[in-house]
């Protein structure tokens, strides 16, 4: 193993990033808010908004937050990655409905690519572009090399690319697209000709997400026909942990909302908390929120001191976060009793952002099938 | 280069390579007897000898009790324990016999007997030359550790003790007993008090040591009687009433979240002698590969693939969450993490060998002593002694009230 830092790469900036970002968050994204601003209708067909606070996000790029892990050489930060991690999990800790996460994970994918369009678009992403990634078909296959976009013969863009997150908040997409020579990636603008962003109803109120279709679509090329797939594979251990911190964010907040009813609610003459039944299942989501956590902090550690390993890790990390999310999810709501299964009662937010976390890039199933190919080498 | 050495001192830097040294010209080689899997299950006199060797040499390398003071037959250095401990690891040594002893009496010694008493116990004690063994549970007293009916009794500068310990780990070759019992039989945790007391020496003269056979047939922990023995008052640690508190630090080094580290050792290959190391996810991949199922490898079965990767994950988080508890700022509870450490370990360990056993398929009914058992029947083996740890130094389920109520805040449960 090559040399880690003992701190994961939190170094004083890196702390003092994270707190600033927990504080402002929970005085601007308290979850009271949060539900006035995204569950106000319960009818699902009500009219199919992208509702976020597009002041805070302007706020957001000022704190310097989109450029954490873009390289000073493009006008960003060039902190460690699990910089980008921690502000993941706070965002998650809220369930803060922006583009940062997306934003960031293109940034990752961009600093795979090796070309002066990506360094430029680094540049924007430092200066608040937000950004989005448009990586798989309808089917949702999360193979580097599945898209359903092709480059047509002028050089242009057809096809569809589906489950793009928090598109409908984003300025511009990365996009991958097949050629005769393989997959490569391209830059395409929100407002280009031909492109059409259709939103998808969705269950997790806190996001958005679109199926984009093409149609002779004007595009940059980030990475040549046949080393876009290297790219998002060099990018993809990032993107786990972006996804796995947010769980572990969530997850947190959904064990302490529990916790602290479990604490007022009193049934047979005791708080909930005082039954075992209550207490023990409490603690197992807290012990899988840690192993999350950690596991999230050193696959991103990895990914800075040591690349080769780091996807091994990035699999362990989502695995976990991903089970974890499941499960405090599901104490929450149960342990919450009858006001849990109710669309007042605030869990259900978190508990539909860690259905929506869960299966983004594989769930724990998938990664620990993808990790035991690599551990043990693939099945007879 | 590992991960811990780059954050060496100097000095610190310079005691691994003496300990990298040391262990090079000093390994004490294969066992001349059997050595069980733990230091607990030891029940064969030869075999306690010759780790007891293995312990004093050790010690008298420094490798042992590094960080406490020289005046307790400590070396007097901070953080030094670590360092040995992973070089002894690394060394692939035999595991050290006193281990409550080291594990749990030294940092209550340490932290709460007068100075006397720390010089005369402590440099035995280290050095392995006295066994040390623990008497806190009863028939009355598992998980509810408060509920002690053996009595001690003032009678001038001395205490009179009756009473009956159970599931006493190396009782049978204690020199020394640490002892929590009452004092006052009115008030349940205020009536608690602490002593250190020589076993071996009262043999027979107040003492009685009678083995109980585990689940498994093994020996290894006893009963112990006692009737009027007599110690003298300075045996006791910290004040009459005390004893719980003084149980409190007992308990933390038993569970990983005391402030002294522990000395160990570890890593040579004990019973079965297959070189296989019970307990890591490595052997179980190994396992997997040498077993048959469903016409293919069970390394091949996708079932059996996902549970080795559950594990494979669970170890990782183990370790990282070590790692992660020793920078400031990345946890939100100074305890979240070290209250943890002996129900996931022991949890870990159980969930491997039961999967271990499972992938050895009809060959995992043989028992130890069969010849056609593989690897000499040490993964079932396990498993059933996996339960000692799971039970022993307050159940799992204790474990799990401390959390919720220590770091969660929840209610304290009945």
């Amino acid at each position: 193993m090559a040399e880690q830092p003992k701190n994961f790469g939190f170094g004083e900036d890196e702390v003092m990033l994270r707190d600033s970002a927990r504080k402002f968050l929970n005085d601007h994204c308290s979850s009271d808010k949060l539900h006035r601003l995204v569950a106000s209708d319960f009818n699902l067909d009500r009219p199919n908004d992208c509702v976020w606070d597009q002041g805070l996000w302007q706020q957001i790029v000022d704190l310097g937050w989109t450029a954490v892990c873009v390289p000073e050489a493009a006008g960003g930060i060039g902190m460690p990655t699990v910089a980008a991690i921690s502000l993941a999990e706070e965002v998650g800790r809220v369930a803060f409905p922006s583009p940062l996460i997306a934003t960031l994970s293109a940034t990752f994918v961009l600093n795979a690519c090796d070309s002066a369009a990506a360094t430029n678009a680094l540049t924007d992403i430092a200066a608040g572009k937000a950004t989005a990634l448009a990586l798989t078909n309808t089917d949702g296959q999360w193979d580097s090399t599945a898209t359903g976009v092709q480059v047509n013969a002028a050089g242009r863009l057809d096809g569809l690319a589906a489950f793009v997150q928090d598109a409908r908040k984003c300025a511009q997409f990365i996009v991958s697209a097949r050629s005769d020579a393989g997959v490569g990636l391209y830059l395409v603008s929100g407002a280009a000709d031909g492109l059409t962003v259709t939103p998808d109803s969705i269950i997790d109120l806190t996001r958005d997400q679109a199926r984009l279709t093409f149609e002779n679509v004007e595009a940059i090329e980030l990475a040549a026909p046949g080393t876009g797939d290297a790219a998002i594979d060099a990018a993809l251990p990032a993107l786990l942990c972006l996804i796995s911190a947010d769980m572990v964010g969530a997850g947190e907040w959904l064990l302490q909302t529990t916790v602290e009813y479990a604490k007022t609610r009193v049934q047979f003459d005791h708080p909930l908390g005082f039954f075992q039944a209550v207490k023990h299942p409490l603690v197992n989501v807290m012990l899988q929120i840690d192993n999350a956590k950690s596991l999230t902090y050193h696959a991103g550690c990895a990914f800075d001191h040591d690349p080769a390993e780091a996807l091994r890790l990035a699999r362990m990390a989502k695995s976990e976060a991903s089970d974890m999310a499941v499960f405090s999810s599901s104490r929450a709501v149960q342990f919450h009793g009858g006001i849990g299964f109710t669309w007042e009662c605030y869990v259900h937010l978190f508990f539909k952002r860690q259905m929506h976390n869960q299966v983004l890039f594989g769930d724990a199933k998938y990664q620990r099938a993808l990790l035991a190919d690599l551990v043990m080498g693939k099945a007879a | 280069m590992s991960e811990s050495e780059r954050v060496d001192s100097p000095e610190q830097a310079l005691f691994r390579t003496q300990c990298q040294t040391w262990l090079a010209n000093n390994h004490p080689g294969s066992p001349p007897v059997t050595i069980p899997q733990g230091a607990l299950e030891l029940s064969d006199p030869d075999a306690m000898q010759w780790l007891k060797q293995w312990q004093k040499s050790a010690y008298d390398a420094g490798m042992i009790g590094c960080d406490y003071p020289v005046e307790v037959g400590g070396g007097g250095q901070e953080k030094f324990q670590t360092i040995a401990n992973q070089e002894m690891q690394r060394a692939k040594t035999p595991y050290l016999p006193n281990i409550i002893g080291m594990g749990m009496a030294a940092p209550t010694i340490f932290f709460h007997a007068q100075d006397d008493v720390k010089a005369e116990l402590l440099p035995k004690l280290l050095s392995g030359e006295h066994i040390w063994c623990q008497g806190f549970s009863e028939p009355g007293a598992g998980s509810d550790l408060a509920n002690q009916q053996t009595f001690a009794e003032k009678d001038g500068d001395n205490w009179v003790i009756n009473g009956h310990k159970v599931w006493t780990s190396l009782a049978h070759f204690a020199d020394w007993m640490i002892l929590l019992c009452r004092t006052d039989k009115s008030d349940k945790y205020n009536g608690l008090s602490y002593f250190v007391v020589p076993i071996k020496s009262a043999l027979g003269n107040g003492v009685t040591v009678r083995p109980l056979i585990k689940m498994t047939g093994q020996t290894g922990f006893n009963e112990v009687l006692f009737e009027n023995l007599v110690i003298p008052d300075r045996y006791r640690l910290d004040a009459v009433g005390a004893g719980w508190k003084v149980a409190m630090t007992t308990l933390a080094h038993e569970r990983g979240a005391g402030l002294l580290v522990t000395p160990a050792s570890g890593g040579m290959a004990t019973e079965g002698e297959s070189g296989v190391s019970v307990g890591s996810v490595g052997s179980l991949i190994d396992l997997a590969q040498s077993h048959q199922r469903l016409g293919k490898t069970a390394a091949d079965d996708p079932a059996l693939r996902d549970e080795i990767m559950k594990l494979m994950i669970r170890r990782e988080a183990m370790q990282q969450n070590t790692r992660r508890s020793a920078v400031s700022g990345l946890t939100d509870h100074p305890m979240r993490i070290p209250l943890q450490s002996k129900l996931v370990g022991t949890e870990f360990n159980q969930d491997l060998t039961e999967v271990a056993y499972r992938i050895e398929g009809a060959a995992s009914t043989l028992n130890r002593n069969d010849p056609n058992a593989p690897a000499g029947g040490q993964w079932p083996l396990a498993y059933m002694n996996s339960f000692g740890v799971t039970i022993a130094a307050g159940a799992n389920e204790v474990q799990r009230n401390i959390l919720g109520e220590r770091v969660l805040g929840l209610p304290k449960s009945k």
